[in-house]
């Protein structure tokens, strides 16, 4: 196997006396798409939370291309690569479409200390941030202002974001959340077709999305993971339909 | 050009007229009155850049105002007349005061930024009083203006004016620049929703500093006219109230326009001096068309004059 892009080591987080996640180990290989699911308050959202450097694990190691990053913060860990999608859509409401994928774009230009060029005229944030939106499918909202988009909608402008920061790991927590059959469909659709150019660490409750897109995935009940391996060794694994998959109905 | 361009061009060539107006009508009163507009309103144009863009709310920008004062009545007690000199100490001063109380301040957020901008605005108000060489309480009158050479004599009550206007003028056109830039759309992203920026990449304490400190040192400027104006300063003008009233003047005129503020600032002084001589509780007439404003227009006077009208929802 090719060596991780993500490696977790004893990844430990408690809340008093809750355990989120417990001694959790994971390894992301480069493209792949690799699914956490588990039961509400499995300690997935905690677990993105640690990888993006929101969260600050009480014992354990995060490695990242090959390099420590366990003590930097989310500015940083974002600066080298690790874009994310919240559980519940962060945009910024008040601005444009399109103006929300430039702020994406310009996080990725260089610092941001320059003070007097339009930066809504400025061609080098603007034509690859329209590019991001007509991935997503939101070309022809590209003026709309972002809290007036329906929901499915943000959470592409949201995954939009994400890309436009050009990562090398995108941490999408729950992408279809909230969705509609039609709305879920067709993101599922396009994270499908993200397939093999980014690794994703895909959190997700739609066990359909989860089994037509993942490439490996691991389980997590009660902050602990209790099994990984590919949906066939999943799909097959006792321990995990007692505990999870039976319940849910897969 | 649009309508709310017209409106605003308007507005501000009405201003240059002002002394001429004054001269004509004999009623001199009106340019001091004016002056102070503009003094006032280049603080409220600086504290909107942090307030109605960067949703910084900041409780003690007076602080900034008084320090740019003090620089000028301590340089003028010492003998040092330069108005280069003493400008470019108020600016100086007011920026170094920003960075320290905004290193600190800035670590928080809402309610304790508030209360800690506020905090930091008292203790330099205390300063102020503990400065017994400089008149401590009781004040340090100003023997000069600041000499700028026999050209732009400030000793000219309609020289101090234009003077004033200029550099309002200069701010305002400074600040559109700045929140247009890629720097004013991250401080727009910030106040929009911080987690976001941080989680795609930006180190926004950095940026949220340098806006403290621009914001703090332009308002020392309008602490050095502060002095200009009135040859005097005393620690009243970094009373917490008078950040209360910058503020005030920001969100009457409009948040987050930059102009809304010299509109703010103008019907706030104005309005004081109209009610102030007819009642000493003018303040309780004040407050309750302060409320109003808010209340029908989120954009404040700007909102009302110079926006179109948009359906609400």
């Amino acid at each position: 196997m090719a060596e991780a892009l993500l490696e977790t080591a004893g990844l430990t987080k408690r809340f008093g006396g809750l355990v989120a996640t417990g001694n959790v180990s994971l390894s992301i290989a480069p493209g792949e798409i690799h699914a956490v699911i588990g039961p509400n308050g499995a300690g997935k959202t905690t677990l993105i939370g640690q990888l993006s450097g929101e969260l600050k694990p009480d014992s354990g190691a995060i490695r990242f291309a090959g390099a420590d990053i366990s003590r930097l913060g989310p500015a940083r860990r974002a600066a080298l690569g690790i874009a994310r999608s919240f559980q519940i859509t962060s945009i910024f409401r008040e601005f444009t479409a399109l103006d929300n994928v430039a702020l994406a774009i310009q996080a990725r230009a260089g610092h941001s200390f320059r003070f007097w060029r339009a930066a809504r005229r400025d061609a080098r944030l603007r034509d690859p941030a329209f590019a991001a939106l007509g991935v997503v499918g939101l070309a022809g909202r590209a003026e709309l202002v972002a809290g007036s988009l329906s929901h499915g909608e943000r959470r592409a402008l949201e995954l939009a974001m994400a890309l436009a920061t050009a990562p090398r790991l995108l941490l999408l927590d729950e992408p279809t959340a909230g969705m509609g059959p039609e709305e879920s469909a067709s993101m599922v659709h396009l994270l499908a077709g993200l397939k093999g150019r980014f690794s994703i660490v895909l959190v997700e409750h739609d066990m359909d999305a989860v089994f037509a897109l993942a490439d490996r995935i691991t389980v997590m009940v009660y902050g602990r993971v209790i099994a990984s391996g590919t949906p066939a060794v999943i799909r097959a694994d006792p321990e995990v339909r007692r505990a999870y998959l039976g319940e849910e109905g897969g | 050009m649009s309508g709310r361009h017209v409106a605003i061009c308007v507005a501000l060539a009405a201003l240059a007229l002002v002394p001429a107006v004054a001269t004509v009508a004999e009623a001199p009163f009106y340019i001091g009155l004016f002056a102070r507009i503009i003094v006032f309103a280049i603080a409220a144009v600086s504290l909107d850049l942090i307030l109605g863009y960067g949703g910084l709310v900041s409780f003690g920008h007076a602080a900034y105002l008084g320090i740019g004062a003090y620089a000028v009545g301590i340089l003028s007690y010492h003998g040092i007349t330069d108005g280069v000199v003493h400008f470019a100490a108020a600016f100086f001063a007011a920026a170094i005061a920003a960075l320290v109380i905004g290193f600190v301040s800035l670590r928080t957020s809402g309610v304790y930024f508030i209360m800690i901008t506020l905090a930091f605005g008292q203790m330099v108000y205390f300063v102020g009083i503990g400065l017994n060489e400089y008149g401590g309480d009781d004040g340090l009158n100003i023997a000069r203006h600041s000499d700028f050479g026999a050209a732009l004599n400030l000793d000219r009550p309609v020289v101090f004016y234009y003077f004033a206007y200029g550099l309002l003028l200069l701010f305002l056109f400074l600040g559109n620049r700045i929140v247009q830039s890629r720097f004013g759309m991250l401080l727009q992203g910030v106040k929009s929703n911080e987690r976001r920026m941080i989680a795609l990449g930006f180190p926004t304490f950095r940026y949220k500093l340098t806006a403290f400190v621009m914001a703090g040192a332009v308002c020392g400027i309008a602490g050095a006219l502060f002095a200009n104006l009135t040859l005097f300063v005393s620690p009243s003008i970094m009373h917490w109230t008078r950040s209360g009233e910058i503020m005030m003047m920001v969100i009457l005129g409009g948040l987050g326009s930059l102009v809304g503020p010299v509109f703010g600032a103008a019907a706030y002084l104005i309005l004081e001096s109209v009610l102030s001589r007819l009642t000493e509780h003018w303040q309780a007439v004040l407050g309750p068309i302060l409320i109003l404003v808010v209340l029908f227009s989120k954009t404040g006077l700007y909102g009302i004059f110079a926006l179109p009208r948009r359906r609400s929802g």
